[in-house]
């Protein structure tokens, strides 16, 4: 008894921390964006619908190998964020932030429906580029995909930590997301940092789209929507603009939906993960590792 | 002269620091009385204090309202603004987008009701309220010489006529003390000079008790009747211009800073 | 008594404007110009400008940043689909737009106590997950029939019944922000701190904004429900949410003739795309950028229309007497 409810639970883990593991990937690219510009980027969650995409016809019809694969879907992702920012949000820096949050939906919108339009919006299947196999460990059911999943993103994650604290673009991405007037004054190019932050948020989002089409083995047009929502939810938890709140608020965010799932309440996976925002937010109005900053009076 | 306030060792912590530590000041009615200090003393994180911007660490603040003494402790900024201490900012924060008339009327917002009905449906109490409340609104504006500009929106106004507009939404809220937190600040000796003349009159006029803050020191020795000095948030000093002029310790407070 | 009879000229203007705007419609109805296919976009235009406004009146006025309004629909929605699918009478359908406006403002009130003193983006998540769970709620629950929906909902409101509620609803937001309650919203949006200090009750404005575009909001969801007579949870989500706020801020934050306006273009443009299938989504989220890119103010900024403006001759608001 004791032993299959610690069973239960080490599965429920297993399986929290590879769908977190993907919202955190996610999350970082929210978080980033939003850090350096302040602007929720809807069209975040279609960049990794692309990643996806393109994973599913370089292992078709070019016959790319899984890490070729993730390479060059995390060089599109990032070239689509790249230019999604130049001619999206780049003429509207100076404009109201809503306004550059409605264009963001709109080329959600344009990403999404224009998938349909070329590619139609039936799902379609993932080509199992790697033989799924299982292991059992001590009763608890692993995939080689959930580890491959994890791996990957906990790689990345770190990468990632490494440029943003050890390069120089790294230094100018922090120095923008602080004071960007100030980051230009003493010399810092802000075109090239923001397009950076772009590439290189859009690049692990390109990078889960392939993991989560191998994970799930369906990917259709529309499938950013709700993810893309959910990787923002766990930004916010985490708190917005710190990149290791991106990664834990992913991880609390996948484990909570499977937990609840595991529980038989499914059906409110959603609700759950919408009422444990709301109160953060109360008791943390910035986040698990956010900096509340008071309005100086 | 009575009391109208009264503020017992007051105490503000931000984390480890303390920014306001054991001041205790009192006020008298209709008097003119100045805050100065160094730069970073606490003046404005006591004016905050005072006005319920930020609540004290610990401390008492007593105030004689219209209906009795009352304490100020853990009351909103809101209530405390409408038992009657009315305040300006450092930072100019006005209603950018809303007129010069609209500014005023905010601040009269408590001092009328228009019921939901007669609001939603335009019945002639309405009309008649509204009225009436805009016409007590222009005569303020008209003793400040601001009846000309009440449709303008306040980002429109130029500087030192928005630092005006501010003084008078203050005095719209009908109140027993008035603090002024830097009202010359970023101004050239001609809106200076109009602004002490302003603050006279409204001290004649109004008959209510005002509190500044301020660096210009021929403003403040010009104006205040009594001097509060802060320093290191505590109280260095207090006393009249005269006084204040030949101590010691606020000399050497100010010695390198501004000397008067 | 001058003044209300000014405003008496002002008043009758618009009271004109709308019974003519009424006759006209009617008259083209009779006439066969204006067939059902047009009288739906029709509803669906009046719908969303009353949805636009209420929102508009809680983001452009109050300056409280919601991303909840679908939520509040999908109550008034249920509402008089469960109330008229049992009672099935004109008192039944006006019975069910009142309680769906009560149990919006409770729901409002239960939101927004504590999200509204959360700031900008993180409102909006908040209230974008607070609609979330009313629609999960709704989607779990029996008696509103689960994730298929409601099915053969009588249909009272017609055409002149929405024209009618456009116009009622339009007035009482208008006559709202043109007022004591009004200013007190406005200053809010405009500096919260500065508003505490002028002795405004910040906390219990924001709440009265919020809570008054709740309950617009329930009524074109009540409005919906009856015209449309089937209705399911999956239409009141975030994306239903989110194309509130695109005709908030298309036609202007902070102006109730540009969300009018806003709804008008989007719903001929909607229509008029019909024939592009999936196409017409592709047209539309371009149009949509690109408005953005070259108006980013939104059609109208935060410019009215105003019978007193116009009668006096425009006075423009940028004398300066210094």
């Amino acid at each position: 008894m004791e032993a299959s409810t610690l069973q239960t639970f080490f599965q429920q883990l297993i399986n929290g921390l590879s769908l977190g593991s993907i919202y955190a990937l996610l999350a970082l690219g929210y978080t980033m964006v939003y850090g350096i510009i302040k602007l929720i980027n809807f069209a975040h969650g279609d960049i990794y619908m692309l990643g996806a995409f393109w994973g599913y016809y370089v292992i078709n019809f070019w016959h790319f190998n899984f890490l070729f694969a993730l390479l060059s879907a995390m060089l599109v992702g990032a070239v689509a964020g790249v230019i999604i920012e130049y001619f999206a949000y780049r003429p509207l820096r100076h404009a109201p932030r809503i306004t550059a949050l409605i264009t963001a939906i709109g080329v959600s919108f344009l990403l999404e429906n224009g998938m349909s339009y070329l590619y139609g919006s039936t799902p379609r299947d993932f080509p199992q580029i790697i033989e799924p196999v299982n292991y059992h460990v001590f009763g608890v059911l692993i995939s080689n995909i959930q580890i491959l999943i994890l791996v990957t993103a906990c790689l990345l994650m770190v990468i990632l930590q490494v440029i943003i604290k050890k390069t120089k673009m790294g230094k100018a991405m922090r120095a923008v997301s602080v004071d960007p007037d100030a980051a230009e004054l003493v010399g810092i190019n802000l075109n090239r940092t923001i397009s950076f932050t772009f590439a290189l948020g859009s690049s692990m989002a390109g990078a889960a789209g392939v993991l989560i089409g191998l994970y799930y083995n369906s990917i259709d047009p529309l499938m950013g929507m709700t993810p893309g929502i959910k990787a923002f939810v766990a930004a916010v938890v985490g708190g917005i603009g710190s990149v290791p709140g991106a990664s834990i608020g992913g991880f609390l965010i996948g484990l909570l939906e499977t937990l609840v799932q595991s529980v038989g309440l499914s059906a409110y996976k959603d609700a759950a993960v919408y009422f444990v925002l709301i109160v953060i937010l109360l008791v943390l109005p910035a986040g698990i590792f956010g900096k509340n900053i008071k309005e100086k009076v | 002269m009575s009391t109208i306030l009264k503020v017992d060792d007051l105490v503000k912590n931000f984390g480890g620091l303390t920014a306001v530590s054991d001041v205790s000041m009192t006020l008298n009615d209709d008097e003119l009385v100045a805050l100065i200090g160094p730069n970073g003393a606490g003046k404005t994180t006591l004016f905050n204090l005072l006005t319920g911007v930020i609540t004290p660490s610990s401390g008492a603040i007593s105030f004689r309202g219209p209906k009795g003494t009352v304490t100020l402790n853990g009351k909103k900024a809101y209530q405390i603004a409408n038992l009657g201490l009315a305040r300006t900012f450092q930072n100019i924060r006005l209603f950018k987008d809303l007129t010069v008339l609209d500014n005023v009327l905010v601040a009269m917002t408590s001092q009328y009701k228009e019921g939901l009905l007669s609001t939603l449906f335009r019945l002639p109490s309405y009309y008649k309220k509204e009225a009436k409340i805009a016409k007590e609104a222009t005569e303020l504006l008209a003793i400040f010489d601001l009846q000309e500009s009440v449709d303008v929106l306040a980002k429109n106004l130029p500087y030192g006529i928005q630092r005006r507009l501010e003084i008078v939404r203050a005095l719209a809220m009908k109140p027993q003390i008035l603090f002024l937190d830097e009202p010359a600040a970023g101004m050239n000796p001609e809106e200076t000079a109009d602004l002490t003349r302003l603050i006279k009159k409204v001290q004649r006029e109004f008959h209510i008790t005002v509190v500044l803050i301020e660096h210009d020191m021929s403003l403040v020795m010009n104006l205040a009747e009594r001097i509060y000095v802060l320093d290191h948030g505590a109280m260095l000093a207090q006393g009249t211009p005269t006084e204040i002029k030949q101590n010691p310790a606020v000399i050497k407070a100010y010695l390198g800073e501004e000397v008067s | 008594m001058t003044i209300l009879k000014a405003n008496f000229k002002y008043n009758v203007s618009w009271l004109i404007i709308m019974v003519a705007g009424f006759y006209l419609m009617n008259t083209l109805m009779l006439m066969g110009i204006i067939d059902s296919f047009i009288e739906n976009m029709l509803v669906v235009i009046g719908i969303n400008i009353i949805l636009a406004t209420g929102l508009n009146l809680v983001i452009g006025f109050a300056g409280q940043f919601s991303l909840g309004h679908a939520g509040f629909m999908a109550i008034g929605a249920y509402a008089t689909a469960i109330i008229t699918t049992n009672s099935a009478t004109a008192g039944g359908f006006y019975t069910s737009i009142v309680v769906g406006v009560i149990i919006a403002i409770i729901a409002a009130i239960i939101v927004g106590v504590p999200t509204l003193r959360l700031r900008g983006d993180y409102l909006a998540i908040a209230t974008m997950g607070a609609a979330e769970i009313i629609r999960i709620i709704i989607n779990n629950l029996q008696i509103t029939n689960g994730p298929s929906g409601m099915f053969n909902i009588p249909q009272f409101a017609t055409w002149p019944v929405v024209y009618i509620m456009v116009c009622v609803t339009t007035i009482l937001i208008a006559n709202f922000v043109r007022s004591r309650a009004g200013r007190a919203i406005k200053s809010v949006r405009e500096d919260e701190i500065a508003a505490e200090s002028a002795g405004i009750n910040t906390t219990n404005w924001k709440l009265a904004a919020f809570v008054f575009g709740a309950a617009t909001a329930a009524i074109a969801g009540s409005l919906d429900a009856s015209y449309l007579q089937t209705i399911a949870p999956t239409n009141f989500g975030i994306m239903e949410s989110i194309s509130i706020l695109i005709i908030v801020v298309l036609g202007g934050v902070g102006s109730l003739t540009g969300s009018v306006v806003a709804a008008v273009v989007l719903g001929i443009l909607d229509t008029a795309l019909q024939n592009f299938g999936t196409l017409r989504m592709v047209i539309y989220a371009a149009a949509l950028i690109l408005i953005m890119i070259f108006k980013p103010t939104g059609l109208l900024g935060s410019h009215e229309l105003s019978f007193k403006h116009l009668f006096s001759g425009t006075k423009r608001k940028g004398r300066v007497r210094s």
